[in-house]
């Protein structure tokens, strides 16, 4: 295969250099020639040559559904690329419990919830539940984590509250369900109330769902974030060892890390 | 029977679940609920807010309740009021609100008739649920009723005018039953909220305005494509007897209804939650509206290989509830749902053999099943193959009622092609495999088989369990979907109040006759009625 020019680059089907991108969408116009091309042109605005129109649909009403395939003209430059990404080692179940026996000597509290109106549970069941997902165990199975799932549509201020009383040592957030980015506002409200009540430094505080990155969350004032395929263990081994490196700043006696 | 099941077992089944329902029905015959007397409000006529926009059944309810009155029932104080100063409920609810009358001053007029004085609202909206049952059988009957599996699909725009564009395009394209999902919070909401909806998240609230838009929308859709298009919506949370009382005046067809789903996953009080269950479902059977259980919802937080016979309990314990309030089999949309782990091996003949069992033991309830969530990851097109091995096992298996996966799910709420190309994949497989079931038999003690019966022997032994436990002490100890509530915990409690023994409800009393109830089950016919 000929080199691929890390500066320039572009989309691969089947050839280097290619371009070919699969696009599909609706057009809120009904179906016909002209919606056909009204498809074709917009997608040449979009930045693509070669734009074929593989497949129109009436949708009924006055809807009609494109796929499309097209040449995407422009290239990215990944050298100059920087993605912030959770810094963490990964680990397994034993290990994590080992770590925290050993460095830390206590069990770490965490108490989660799938805060506002979402009432998809689905996400934080995953990482907190017993039976964990995808084979793993979930935090409730770690001897070594004391985890408190509060369930859905848990109130920001609930949330703070329930911390404060089980003496917190992470936060875990879901947002599974949104529409309008309600799930924005409404975690930037919990770091509001975490700082009103002047306990933000003392958690580690994570957010999780779909559409969560581990950029976002830092935008929004949260220690990590973590997307889509995320599996317990991650959650974990991230918590334990963010407590380490805060135990270590604010204790720096505690001795040298391996 | 396809699976060859253990008849006796099915019998032993129903018939602990019959115990189970019974014990329940103590307790839900000697309360009533805040909402289960805003429905009676509701269906007196009394509709609107209040100026600082609170429904006035809400209003009303709430004077009552502090006043200590509910205990005989809310309609025992209106009949009293109307009796005295010939005002309409309506009338009556405005001159409550704006506290120019007061409900307790009202006595019992002189010839004990005062609930004469409420019998022609009582009859007016009585009157006018039987004509909704009276359209929709016209409409059936003139248009059919539709190939099972139906194809049920969602919308939540949040904007009603959007929702109902978007229902008419997925009717075009072929599907047969709309749900209106509702914003996600609203369960939780103790009223009900007015008017039109055009900014709603994750959906849009049901209000009955919005039952009203819709159902027009969809009729109309029903003249255009010759096909008699059904509406749903959800009673479940905390008003669940006044959506089904919308519902039943705005000729929805379906509605969610679980005996227990507020109990379990909205953590609502359980005495609050089976007593309105059963007056809502009254209501439903009432107005001839296909229910709809939520037991696919253990399975979203829950093992589908492990917890499938926590779905066949949770079955058999909703089929008991609902008769109790009076549904035929014909209305008990029993649900289930396909999310075993598509990694296993032989996952699919698992699903088969749960899919199947339920149709067997419940030959004449329109199963509504429910497509792949927990396993949707955003690889759409993993996604749109998932769906389609749904479909055929929805089709092979005779379900009736399909609610249609998206292949976005656990990405967005559904775009206007995620729908259409649902639809393409159901009506695909659908008519590729129409008569599969019929021509396939099941190998005698095969996997299929023998998983459906192990499932059953399971099922078997948790209700024995929990007919021993009584149900609300087992569901303190977590046996439905992990989660563990307890009789005195959870949201609601506040609003559930003893009856008295002159509790009157004209509607619960009037629905139980007609639905034909035996008085055991129809705790306000057992005292004299006042009508001369």
């Amino acid at each position: 295969m000929p080199q691929v020019d890390l500066k320039n680059v572009k989309p691969y089907g089947d050839t280097l250099d290619d371009g070919r991108v699969q696009l599909s969408f609706s057009l809120p116009i009904r179906y016909g020639p002209e919606a056909k091309e009204a498809a074709r042109q917009l997608v040449i605005q979009m930045g693509m040559e070669n734009v074929d129109v593989v497949s129109t649909h009436d949708l009924g009403g006055h809807f009609t559904y494109f796929v499309v395939y097209a040449k995407c003209t422009h290239s990215v430059d990944v050298t100059s690329l920087r993605v912030p990404t959770v810094q963490v080692e990964q680990m397994d179940f034993f290990k994590i419990n080992d770590l925290i026996r050993d460095k830390l000597g206590r069990r770490i509290v965490v108490v989660a919830a799938c805060t506002g109106s979402d009432a998809h549970t689905v996400g934080i069941d995953a990482i907190i539940n017993m039976k964990g997902y995808a084979g793993e165990y979930g935090l409730e199975r770690y001897p070594w984590f004391r985890a408190l799932n509060l369930g859905a549509q848990v109130p920001n201020e609930t949330l703070v509250a329930k911390a404060i009383e089980a003496d917190a040592d992470a936060i875990l957030v879901s947002q599974v369900v949104t529409q309008k980015n309600v799930h924005i506002s409404n975690m930037t409200r919990l770091v509001d109330l975490l700082e009103a009540e002047g306990v933000r430094d003392d958690v580690v505080l994570v957010a999780g769902g779909p559409r969560i990155t581990h950029e976002l969350a830092l935008e929004l004032g949260y220690d990590a974030g973590f997307g889509p395929g995320t599996l317990p263990s991650h959650v974990a081994a991230y918590i334990a060892q963010e407590m380490i490196r805060k135990e270590h700043r604010t204790s720096p006696d505690l001795g040298e890390e391996r | 029977m396809k699976l060859d099941l253990d008849v006796k077992r099915i019998d032993r089944c129903r018939e602990c679940a019959n115990d189970i329902a019974d014990q329940i029905m103590e307790q839900v015959r000697s309360v009533t609920t805040t909402t289960c007397e805003r429905t009676v409000l509701r269906l007196l006529g009394v509709d609107g807010v209040d100026r600082a926009g609170v429904p006035l059944p809400n209003v009303v309810v709430d004077m009552a309740h502090r006043a200590g009155l509910l205990a005989n029932g809310i309609a025992t104080y209106v009949a009293r009021v109307v009796a005295s100063t010939g005002l309409s409920p309506q009338q009556a609810a405005e001159k409550i609100a704006c506290r120019q009358l007061d409900l307790a001053s009202f006595g019992p007029v002189p010839g004990d008739c005062d609930r004469s004085a409420v019998s022609g609202a009582v009859t007016a909206s009585l009157d006018r649920i039987r004509e909704n049952v009276a359209r929709r059988r016209e409409y059936l009957s003139k248009l059919g009723p539709g190939t099972e599996p139906l194809l049920y699909v969602i919308v939540a725009t949040g904007n009603i005018y959007e929702d109902v564009e978007q229902a008419q395009s997925a009717a075009k394209a072929g599907a047969d039953i709309i749900a209106v999902i509702r914003s996600t919070a609203q369960s939780l909401l103790d009223y009900v909220p007015y008017g039109a909806t055009t900014e709603g998240y994750g959906g849009t609230f049901a209000t009955q305005e919005n039952f009203r838009i819709m159902r027009r929308g969809l009729d109309s859709v029903s003249a255009e494509t010759g096909r008699y298009i059904r509406l749903v919506n959800y009673c479940s949370g905390l008003c669940m007897p006044e959506i089904a009382a919308m519902g039943a005046l705005e000729r929805l067809d379906m509605m969610l209804n679980d005996s227990m789903y507020g109990i379990l996953f909205r953590d609502i009080n359980m005495k609050r939650t089976f007593a309105d269950q059963y007056f809502s479902r009254m209501i439903n059977a009432y107005a001839g509206i296909i229910i709809n259980t939520g037991e696919d919802n253990y399975l979203t937080t829950a093992d589908a290989y492990e917890e499938a016979h926590t779905v066949l309990a949770s079955q058999f314990i909703n089929e008991a509830l609902a008769h109790r309030s009076g549904l035929p089999d014909s209305q008990i949309g029993l649900g289930h749902a396909f999310e075993m782990n598509p990694e296993m091996k032989d996952g699919f003949l698992y699903e088969v053999a749960q899919a199947q069992m339920a149709r067997d033991i419940f030959p004449n309830a329109p199963l509504k099943y429910m497509p792949p969530t927990k396993y949707m990851t955003g690889d759409i097109f993993r996604g749109y193959l998932l769906n389609g091995m749904f479909n055929l096992a929805g089709v092979m298996t005779g379900q009736s009622i399909q609610l249609l996966g998206m292949l976005t799910e656990a990405i967005h709420t559904p775009h206007v092609h995620d729908r259409y190309m649902a639809i393409k994949n159901a009506k695909y497989v659908f008519s590729n495999a129409r008569h599969l079931g019929e021509d396939i038999i099941f190998k005698p003690d095969g996997i299929i088989q023998q998983r459906a019966a192990q499932v059953l022997d399971d099922t078997a032994r948790m209700l024995d369990y929990v007919r021993d436990r009584g149900l609300m002490k087992a569901m303190g100890e977590g046996i439905f979907a992990g989660i563990a509530r307890t009789a005195d915990g959870g949201r609601g409690l506040d609003g559930v109040v003893a009856r008295s023994d002159n509790y009157w409800n004209p509607f619960e009393e009037a629905m139980s006759e007609q639905l034909g109830l035996a008085a055991s089950d129809n705790p306000s016919r057992r005292r004299a009625s006042c009508r001369k």
